[in-house]
């Protein structure tokens, strides 16, 4: 990292000013940029290139209430081998205490174990808490953990705060990759996404992820794009590549497909692997193979005979 | 090799039935004109698409006598009927969208993309916004009657009109809705190198049983639309197109007491400051230049850049000019198509080389072009100066001057600096910048943090040498009004 951008968040102030700094985001511009990316006709060979790829960027993920081991345990199976020949996904994604059973059913496979934390999906807990939540995932087995921020300190305009948990978090963590959720439908305006992407960036996050689902909008086009271009930037100022992860409401093979557009015309080629970009989400799995059939065969098969997990 | 490469996607030509040959349309029937034919050709390929017909000034003569002939019944009709047949010609657009986007992809080699998502939703907006206006002239407050007999909703009679090649169904849109709406009937002349959407037009003036005469098309090159300027019972001559024509227009309707609105030349500056949202602001540089292949009279053709930012903005420019994808206009991910003429080629590589000969620096975005065809690799210029030529002369391709400026004063100084005045852009977060800019640039459209954004409720017009007249919205009304 530069000695410019080491420095930014030596107080309160200046990380106030840096992330003030930045250059806006106007609105209108960024929702049209998305919308004519959103309007690139991806056919034939770059489809099913498309599908391939976003099937093997997929954080498979259940976030229930009522998640049970045996429910983890079939999505384990369907994320190693979802069926017709297609990639494995990258991952499974559930709440801590399920950490240990998808390990389990996952050992060995190369799909990775993420797991929600710091107090999920609100994040309204005391800092020990978020900490001991991490520790406890990552100890049971967790390659990846799927943090929030505290929204309310971001919005009250307490940068420091936010900065020092992911920190905290990140420490934590220790090999585990850190993934921090913005809530950006909480954060609202595209100028708080970028602010807030940076602030996690500068304070160490390894992925940046735009919601937890549970909050509408989830992902949105513009604010993937405003993500990608932050990642962008950031690599450009300090030389570290941060991957990018929207999550929620991305249902369709054409979202997923929209999304990838982005990554191909925004970030570029470096991010377009499982490495460094991903795609949260449960329902999108089996429209991918739905669409990934038809384009082998050229005949839609109905919905049983793509199985439910 | 990309990782993610797209396959090629093209719209489908088969909706396009083109015949070899095309005649003028006049008093509502197709016959042959009596000059020699021409070729259009798809400026992608250069493969000829049909056999075109040269209007004499004896052919015009006809045209604008059955104008005047439907002159009589057309401004008779009460504005509510008027505007049935806008709406319907409207509707029969929108309906008939897929094949008049492809059509003017293959005459005019603008990307299918955008042929499909602005012209043809702009051009049946236009004949739904006038459609509304024909039975409201009396409230479009012109006046209803005055003492010397005029009537502000009074219609002026024929109207001679001669459009460009960069926007050929656009134009034609914003010629013709505003005069039919106002009761005029029209004779209209579509450029040389894209006459087809203008007969596919006349085909949907048929199909909606509009009134033989009241549009008239007649194709041919710059003589035929000098007979349409100079006959003598034309009441109100309507030209885009170049500075240079224009003002032989000026001249030869001088001392007639025909109505003359000009839209003609721009060198619009596009002026970013260093607190723009600098995203948008390459976004919106790369729309003001790129968009159509800069062939736009309200390109924003110079950059003037806040000096302090100069080098991150540029940065920024060439990386997203090495993401377009210039080539086949049909294809849907195409998003710079081909130089409309070879004629339009030469002058851009012309000036493009003026350029370098004056020591600015140039860059093209690595792309390849195609063998065949009309191509010119976007471009940027840097190190350009006032003085330079390319910072002058209207290029009317995808090229980019790239000029620095220090304070809001110097760059209102240099923005005004033309000989043209027709737009202007303005990228800042501050809202109070963007008035006092706005204020005071010579420029008949300001776009603030966006660019080419158009609206048929919007007037559009030039200072200057870039013409006199608005068309669009209520004062485009004015124009085709006995006012």
């Amino acid at each position: 990292m530069t000695t410019s951008l080491a420095d930014v968040a030596a107080s309160g102030a200046t990380l106030r000013a840096f992330l003030h700094g930045l250059p806006g985001v106007d609105r209108v511009g960024a929702d049209q940029r998305a919308a004519t990316l959103g309007t690139r006709s991806i056919k034939t060979s770059a489809k099913a290139t498309a599908i391939d790829l976003a099937i093997s960027m997929v954080d498979l993920t259940t976030l229930e209430g009522a998640d049970t081991a045996g429910k983890v345990r079939a999505m384990c199976t369907k994320a190693v081998r979802p069926g017709g020949g297609a990639p494995k996904v990258a991952a499974v994604c559930v709440y801590p205490d399920l950490v240990a059973v998808a390990v389990e059913a996952l050992r060995g496979s190369g799909v990775r174990v993420a797991s929600v934390a710091t107090a999920f999906p609100s994040g309204r807990t005391s800092l020990e808490v978020k900490v001991t939540d991490t520790a406890l995932a990552v100890a049971a087995g967790a390659d990846e953990i799927d943090m929030v921020i505290d929204r309310g300190a971001f919005l009250s305009g307490d940068y420091l705060k936010v900065y020092e948990e992911i920190v905290a978090v990140k420490a934590a963590c220790g090999q585990a990759h850190l993934k921090v959720i913005l809530e950006t439908g909480e954060l609202s305006t595209y100028d708080n996404v970028r602010r807030a992407s940076w602030l996690a960036m500068l304070a160490g996050a390894d992925f940046i992820k735009t919601s937890t689902g549970k909050v509408s909008p989830a992902a949105t086009l513009p604010v993937t794009l405003v993500m990608l271009e932050a990642v962008r930037d950031f690599r450009d100022a300090t030389g570290r590549q941060v991957g990018v992860k929207p999550a929620g409401g991305i249902r369709t093979t054409k979202d997923a497909i929209k999304h990838l557009v982005l990554v191909n015309e925004t970030a570029g080629d470096d991010w377009l692997t499982p490495e460094w970009f991903r795609l949260g989400a449960s329902s999108l799995l089996n429209d991918l193979l739905m669409q990934r059939q038809k384009l082998t065969t050229g005949r839609y098969a109905g919905p049983d005979y793509f199985t439910l997990d | 090799m990309a990782i993610f490469e797209y396959a090629p996607a093209p719209e489908s030509r088969a909706v396009v039935d083109l015949q070899p040959a095309y005649g003028l349309f006049i008093n509502g029937e197709f016959t042959d004109g009596s000059g020699p034919t021409f070729k259009t050709v798809n400026p992608a390929t250069e493969e000829p698409l049909a056999e075109i017909a040269t209007a004499t000034s004896d052919d015009v003569d006809r045209a604008v006598q059955a104008a005047r002939k439907a002159f009589g019944v057309w401004s008779a009709l009460p504005g509510a009927e008027r505007a049935k047949y806008l709406f319907r010609i409207a509707r029969i657009i929108q309906e008939r969208a897929r094949e008049l986007a492809v059509l003017e992809s293959l005459d005019n080699g603008k990307p299918i993309r955008e042929s499909r998502d602005v012209d043809l939703p702009l051009v049946a907006a236009h004949f739904f916004y006038y459609a509304g206006w024909a039975d409201k002239l009396e409230y479009a407050g012109f006046g209803r009657r005055t003492t010397n007999g005029h009537s502000g909703t009074k219609p002026l009679g024929v109207a001679g009109q001669v459009i460009p090649w960069n926007f050929p169904l656009l134009m034609l849109a914003w010629k013709i809705a505003p005069a039919l709406a106002c009761g005029n009937t029209v004779v209209l002349k579509p450029a040389e190198t894209t006459p087809l959407s203008a007969l596919w037009f006349a085909d949907i003036c048929r199909q909606a049983d509009l009134p033989p005469g009241v549009v008239n098309i007649v194709t041919g090159a710059g003589e035929t639309g000098a007979a349409v300027v100079a006959h003598p019972d034309v009441n109100k001559v309507a030209f885009t197109g170049s500075t240079e024509v224009g003002r032989i227009i000026a001249r030869t309707v001088a001392g007639t007491d025909k109505k003359l609105t000009l839209e003609l030349g721009g060198k619009a500056a596009n002026i970013v400051f260093e607190d723009a949202a600098l995203d948008q602001a390459v976004e919106g540089i790369v729309n003001g230049i790129f968009f159509n292949q800069g062939h736009v009279c309200c390109a924003g053709s110079r950059l003037l850049v806040q000096e302090s930012i100069h080098d991150e903005l540029l940065a920024a420019l060439k990386r997203r000019m090495a993401t377009l994808r210039v080539g086949d206009p049909l294809d849907k991910n195409t998003d710079v198509g081909a130089i409309n003429s070879a004629a339009q080629l030469a002058k851009i590589r012309e000036l493009s080389e003026l350029g370098e000969a004056e020591g600015a620096e140039r860059w093209s975005a690595p792309c390849e072009l195609p063998e065949r065809g009309f191509w010119f690799a976007p471009t940027v210029f840097t190190g350009v100066a006032q003085s330079h030529a390319i910072a002058r002369d209207e290029i009317f391709g995808p090229v980019l001057s790239v000029l620095t400026f220090r304070t809001p004063a110097e760059a209102v100084e240099k923005a005004n600096n033309t000989p043209y005045g027709l737009s202007a852009g303005i990228w800042t977060e501050k809202g109070s910048r963007i008035l006092w800019m706005a204020d005071r640039l010579r420029a008949g459209v300001v776009w603030a943090n966006t660019f080419n954004k158009f609206d048929p409720a919007s007037p559009f017009g030039g200072y200057k040498e870039s013409g006199y007249g608005r068309e669009g919205g209520l004062l485009g009304l004015e124009a085709y009004l006995d006012v």
